[in-house]
């Protein structure tokens, strides 16, 4: 079977600062994998790499069989052109820490952007849809507001539908919820939960240990750009065989 | 009624003062209305020239064409400005340096010389062709001054020079929206050429409007510069009919009329705009409240 995602050996420099020292992971489809591990240890780098929009500086990233961003032409690598890199990301959702919902468009005009500018989808199918997943969400009062009239978790369920309105293979959580209140925490992580029942396919940056445990088919942790440990929520968080992954999981916990 | 409630019954909130803004206000309506005074007192200034001239078709026509030649030239330097500014942002140093080069050195000369410029440019190329260099190919071929006219060298020139000037306003504006913007649009599969005509520039329209606004009234009255190559605009034309009749002052009165009318009348676009591309930020809606309310107590 082809995974959803193989990344090998993937490496990413900032000049000389050495962000991701070799990754390797691999998701099937339908599977959820959170990604653990303190603040500066490339997990961000990592997803933006996935969808191109980091450049990788070794390695190789395959999205459903297909090599992200680059063709391979003999045993080299050749950059692709932009149009084809866009094409590309359309199929991988990402969502981000603060939301990133256009302020000059309402929620429904978010959703429907994409699917109707880039898909060339029917804008009536476009709204019908738009619909459909405010539904999904728990918003469907809330179309014709503005981000700016909405609460932060509210944002963030719209940046979702906004990413699932393109109808992706693969979606992206970079700590989806640390920029929330606590109180709004559980309306994103169950959006998130429902997502992963309906078989997306999930990688999650998150410190919501009760959600990985609960949610994720594999835990990833990762420090100075490297995968440290990974394994099953049973393996990697409740019986952690390095030191690095116990100290940090007691940290978070 | 419990004590409590009397108590703070009896309190009122007095709203801080503002003596000085009244006294200021007294003063400036004062100068003012001693100024009109003196114009309309004044024995030197022929009042029947100036009602006279006020609505001639002539100076009607004059100010039709400043007009004109105001919103061509802002539509022209606008585009410029905005492909300059891109050019600017770009990660490409040729696109780059270009972009620096012009924008230095149209700011870093006088607007007047080169209009002046532009108009003398039959000169220096006494005909304008198209056709390959070095060979005898030639598609199109004509006397400059036919092509650039005074009217037409005088909208390069204004167009040229505003889209320098603006081109760093644009920039301004594209740089004042957030990165994650762009990101969320790169993460949706949208081009880059998409982002920047479909969320990137909308919102950076926000921080544009109100220095273009200036730019427009600005380049209003640079149009009146085009009288050095006889473009028969509204200054050019009362200045024409005060050469003959010697009523400068009555005319200039004539003039800055127009002028006033046309400036005023510009900010109605201008709000229209604001409003519209102020859409969904209610950081400023908030804050223009935050502003109104205080001018409201002070009222
Ligand atoms: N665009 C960038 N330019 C330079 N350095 C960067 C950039 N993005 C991230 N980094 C660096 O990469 C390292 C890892 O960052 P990041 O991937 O955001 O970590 P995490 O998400 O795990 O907190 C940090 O040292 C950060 O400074
Ligand atoms: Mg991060």
């Amino acid at each position: 079977m082809i995974p959803m995602l193989e990344a090998k050996g993937v490496q990413k420099r900032f000049g000389s600062n050495h962000v991701l020292k070799g990754i390797d992971l691999t998701i099937q489809a339908g599977q959820v994998l959170c990604l653990l591990g303190p603040s500066g240890s490339g997990k961000s780098t990592f997803l933006r790499c996935i969808n191109h929009l980091e450049v990788i500086n070794a390695g190789r990233i395959s999205v459903d069989g297909e090599l992200m961003g680059f063709r391979q032409h003999g045993d080299k690598l050749y950059e692709m052109k932009p149009s084809a890199i866009a094409a590309q990301r359309g199929e991988i959702g990402m969502v981000f820490q603060r939301f990133n919902l256009f302020p000059n468009l309402t929620a429904i005009e978010n959703i429907i952007e994409a699917p109707v500018g880039i898909k060339k989808i029917n804008k009536n199918q476009a709204i019908e849809r738009a619909k459909e997943l405010l539904a999904s969400v728990g918003l469907s009062d809330k179309a014709d507001h503005y981000p700016s009239q909405l609460s932060g978790g509210q944002q963030q369920r719209v940046a979702i539908a906004r990413a699932l309105a393109m109808d992706p293979k693969l979606m992206l959580f970079d700590e989806p919820t640390s920029a929330l209140d606590p109180e709004l925490v559980g309306d994103v992580l169950e959006v998130m939960r429902n997502l992963a029942k309906s078989g997306m396919t999930m990688i999650v940056v998150t410190h919501e240990i009760g959600f990985a445990r609960e949610v994720a088919d594999q835990v990833v942790f990762m420090d100075d750009g490297l995968v440290v440990e990974s394994g099953t929520p049973a393996e990697v968080i409740d019986n952690p065989r390095n030191a690095r992954t116990k100290a940090f999981i007691e940290s978070v916990l | 009624m419990s004590e409590n409630q009397t108590n703070s019954d009896k309190i009122v909130a007095i709203p801080l003062k503002h003596p000085w803004r009244w006294v200021s206000a007294a003063l400036i309506v004062l100068f003012l209305a001693l100024f009109i005074y003196s114009l309309v007192a004044s024995p030197n200034v022929n009042h029947d020239i100036i009602s006279q001239f006020l609505f001639n078709p002539k100076i009607i026509q004059a100010a039709g064409l400043t007009v004109l030649l105001t919103v061509i030239s802002m539509t022209i330097g606008a585009a410029l400005a905005t492909l300059l500014a891109i050019m600017k942002l770009s990660a490409n140093p040729v696109l780059k340096m270009v972009a620096t080069a012009y924008i230095g050195f149209f700011r870093g000369t006088p607007l007047l010389l080169q209009i002046v410029f532009w108009g003398y440019l039959g000169i220096i190329y006494p005909t304008l062709g198209l056709g390959v260099p070095f060979t005898d190919i030639v598609w199109f071929s004509a006397p400059t001054s036919a092509v650039l006219t005074s009217t037409v060298a005088g909208v390069i020139a204004l167009s040229m020079n505003e889209a320098a000037y603006a081109a760093e306003i644009v920039r301004a504006g594209i740089l004042s929206v957030d990165d994650g913007q762009t990101e969320a649009a790169k993460s949706l599969g949208m081009s880059n050429g998409y982002t920047l005509r479909r969320i990137v520039l909308p919102q950076a329209m926000r921080v544009i409007i109100p220095p273009m606004g200036n730019e427009f009234i600005s380049m209003l009255k640079n149009t009146s510069l085009l009288q050095v190559l006889a473009v028969m605009e509204l200054y050019a034309r009362t200045s024409q009919i005060s050469a003959q009749n010697l009523a400068q002052v009555e005319l200039l009165v004539v003039a800055g009329f127009w002028y006033l009318v046309m400036t005023s009348i510009l900010s109605w676009p201008q709000s229209y705009l604001e409003r519209k591309y102020g859409r969904g930020f209610s950081a400023t809606s908030e804050r223009k409240r935050w502003l109104s309310m205080g001018s409201k107590a002070s009222a």
